[in-house]
């Protein structure tokens, strides 16, 4: 157990590792020229010299890089361009305020969807089935900015249920802040649902056609009980896995909502950052999404093997 | 299960299942997927939905009762009417032949994007799988962390250094794809290399190049296959969220994701048509696909 975890630890380090290197190449070496890529074509070559040395992209690959990632470690990531503030004072209230967003939405899409699978496996093959698998793939597939807008379109100005952004007003309480929240929450609970719910479908499936549940059925059990006792606890297994996976969709899914709410989070501000050509910001920033990501597929590895002890033997089937 | 022990420690060979499938069985089986098919209606509605969309996209101008690039600031923003069936945008052009010549662009990168990822997906699936030991390990690891980060937010990164345009787009979404396919393929891989055809092709001496691409390439193509579609419908998602984000397909082009980040600001005024109906042609264009993937995964599992 324990050296499937201290393995599992030091294969997370060396792909965070990877990670870094594939961040810091697209930041700054595919631009070739980063000042000049941030100031345009037609800038003065002293201007360009100068933010070069500002940023400090006029030293080599090697010195950056490993300033760059004793920075992030350190909570030093350099001056946001766009912000002309710190970098770590950018992300970091805005990454407090898209896990809330996060939050709020796996509250909602993790029962939902579990509730949903394992309701569509028990009626395997039925319409209710087909709809709640088809459906839930459906509205998966489609982009989370046709969703929202739609959703904005339907619950916000037609119907007037939800206001149409994100961010409630200054001196709102805890409530008044989810009630802004429900909105852009359902809008990555449609991008969710399908995922989870097919791998609690999948994995219900597979434990009702094991041989422990038709010996259970064969014994007599209520259905109930087998259900229960020993197809759930079976099925929801490989689902823990998968809504850690889910982490990286939703933060993809962030991107794009947080702009449209007009929700001040990682999201928006990374397309901001984009936008401005801010390079320190956008780097330091999808770091920060990659290490979030690493490390919840680790603890989730970590709780399915502590769980199911068949993983501890390390074999893929 | 996500990451874990891929590939370093795969178990002694299996033994090899059933002799090679003969000449006639393949042709028998890809009969019955083609029945299988034909046969499915969610299969057939996702064709007719994808051959409306690639029809406009080949005939666009044509169909299109307007140009839909002629600006008209007289008639900016008019509601839907005999006249303009969709209305018209903030420029006042006519959104119904925007969205109708706006499948142009989408279906050039998307499926473009999608088919540099599968061929590159494939070569690499093919490697990592077959040769195993410290190439597949270097390779797994450089997936796994490219994995771990959202493909619209590492498009960005990448988009924002290169700049944007449609070739650009293509390259970087078929990039992030492929080693999501590579994954795939390489499972299948590792089944087949312990199949007897296998290594009678390596008894005869076959050159390695020979093995991988004549022998078990083909033998993989029904996951490839279904790979290509899954991912032809995220390629859309993708390719969508990037124009919408302005990231992607370029302005003036009535690419469907540019025209909703063009208007989402006027929807809370009260002009919706703008956005909507570029909106429902993705979603429509998007379930289309997936009907066909779901249709093609059916046919192949075996």
């Amino acid at each position: 157990m324990g050296r499937f975890i201290l393995r599992r630890v030091l294969l997370a380090i060396v792909t965070l590792f990877l990670l870094s290197l594939i961040v810091f190449v697209s930041a700054q070496v595919l631009p070739g020229d980063v000042a000049r890529n941030i100031l345009g074509p037609f800038a003065d070559q002293r201007s360009v010299d100068q933010l070069n040395e500002r940023l400090g992209t006029d030293r080599s690959i090697i010195v950056q890089y490993w300033d760059w990632i004793t920075g992030v470690l350190t909570g030093d990531m350099g001056v946001s361009l766009a912000f002309r503030r710190p970098v770590e004072d950018v992300i970091g209230p805005a990454l407090v305020n898209s896990a809330k967003l996060a939050l709020l939405a796996f509250l909602i899409v993790v029962p939902l969807a579990v509730i949903g699978g394992v309701y569509a496996a028990l009626r395997e093959g039925s319409f209710r089935d087909r709809l709640i698998s088809i459906g839930g793939l459906s509205a998966t597939a489609i982009p989370d900015f046709v969703w929202a807008v739609l959703m904005i379109l339907i619950f916000a100005l037609t119907l007037g249920i939800f206001p149409s952004t994100a961010t409630a007003p200054p001196g709102s309480n805890f409530f008044e802040e989810v009630w802004y929240l429900i909105l852009p929450a359902l809008c990555l609970v449609f991008v969710l649902f399908g995922y989870i719910a097919r791998m609690a479908r999948a994995g219900t499936v597979e434990a009702l056609d094991a041989d422990y549940t038709r010996t259970a059925v064969i014994k007599g059990l209520p259905q109930r009980t087998v259900v229960r006792r020993h197809v759930l606890r079976n099925s929801l297994l490989p689902t823990i896995a998968v809504v850690a996976t889910q982490l990286g969709y939703l933060f993809g899914g962030l991107v794009v909502i947080e702009l449209i709410f007009n929700y001040n989070g990682l999201g928006q501000t990374l397309v901001e950052a984009a936008q401005q050509k801010d390079f320190p910001l956008l780097q330091s920033g999808i770091l920060i999404i990659g290490i979030v990501y690493l490390v919840a597929t680790l603890v989730a590895d970590i709780m399915y093997s502590v769980l199911n002890p068949r993983v501890r033997l390390g074999s893929e089937a | 299960m996500s990451t874990s022990a891929s590939g370093t420690d795969v178990a002694a060979p299996t033994p090899p299942a059933e002799a090679a499938p003969v000449e006639a069985d393949e042709r028998a089986a890809r009969r019955e997927r083609l029945r299988l098919l034909t046969r499915s209606g969610t299969f057939i509605g996702g064709v007719v939905i994808l051959a409306i969309f690639v029809i406009c996209a080949i005939f666009g101008e044509t169909l299109a009762p307007d140009d839909p690039f002629a600006t008209n600031p007289l008639d900016d923003l008019a509601a839907p009417s005999g006249e303009h069936l969709f209305g018209t945008d903030r420029v006042g052009r006519d959104v119904l032949s925007r969205v109708i010549v706006g499948a142009q662009d989408i279906l050039i990168v998307a499926p473009a994007a999608t088919l540099l990822g599968t061929v590159l997906g494939t070569v690499l699936g093919l490697l990592t799988g077959y040769f195993r030991g410290p190439v597949d390990d270097i390779l797994s690891r450089f997936i796994d962390a490219f994995l771990a980060l959202p493909t619209v937010i590492i498009a960005l990164l990448v988009i924002t250094a290169l700049g944007p345009s449609n070739l650009t787009v293509i390259i970087v979404v078929g990039l992030i794809f492929s080693p999501i396919i590579a994954r795939t393929v390489r499972a299948a891989v590792l089944q087949e290399r312990e199949m007897e055809y296998v290594a009678a092709a390596q008894l005869r001496n076959e050159r390695t190049p020979y093995i991988l691409f004549a022998e078990i390439l083909p033998n993989v193509m029904g996951p490839v296959t279904v790979e290509f579609t899954v991912r032809l419908g995220y390629a859309i998602f993708t390719v969508a969220t990037l124009s919408f984000l302005g990231f992607g397909i370029q302005p003036p082009a009535p690419d469907w994701g540019l025209q909703v980040f063009e208007h989402y600001g006027l929807i809370s005024g009260g002009y919706w048509w703008p956005v909507v109906f570029p909106a429902l042609a993705i979603a429509i264009l998007v379930i289309g696909v997936n009907m066909i993937a779901d249709g093609i995964a059916k046919a192949f599992e075996r």
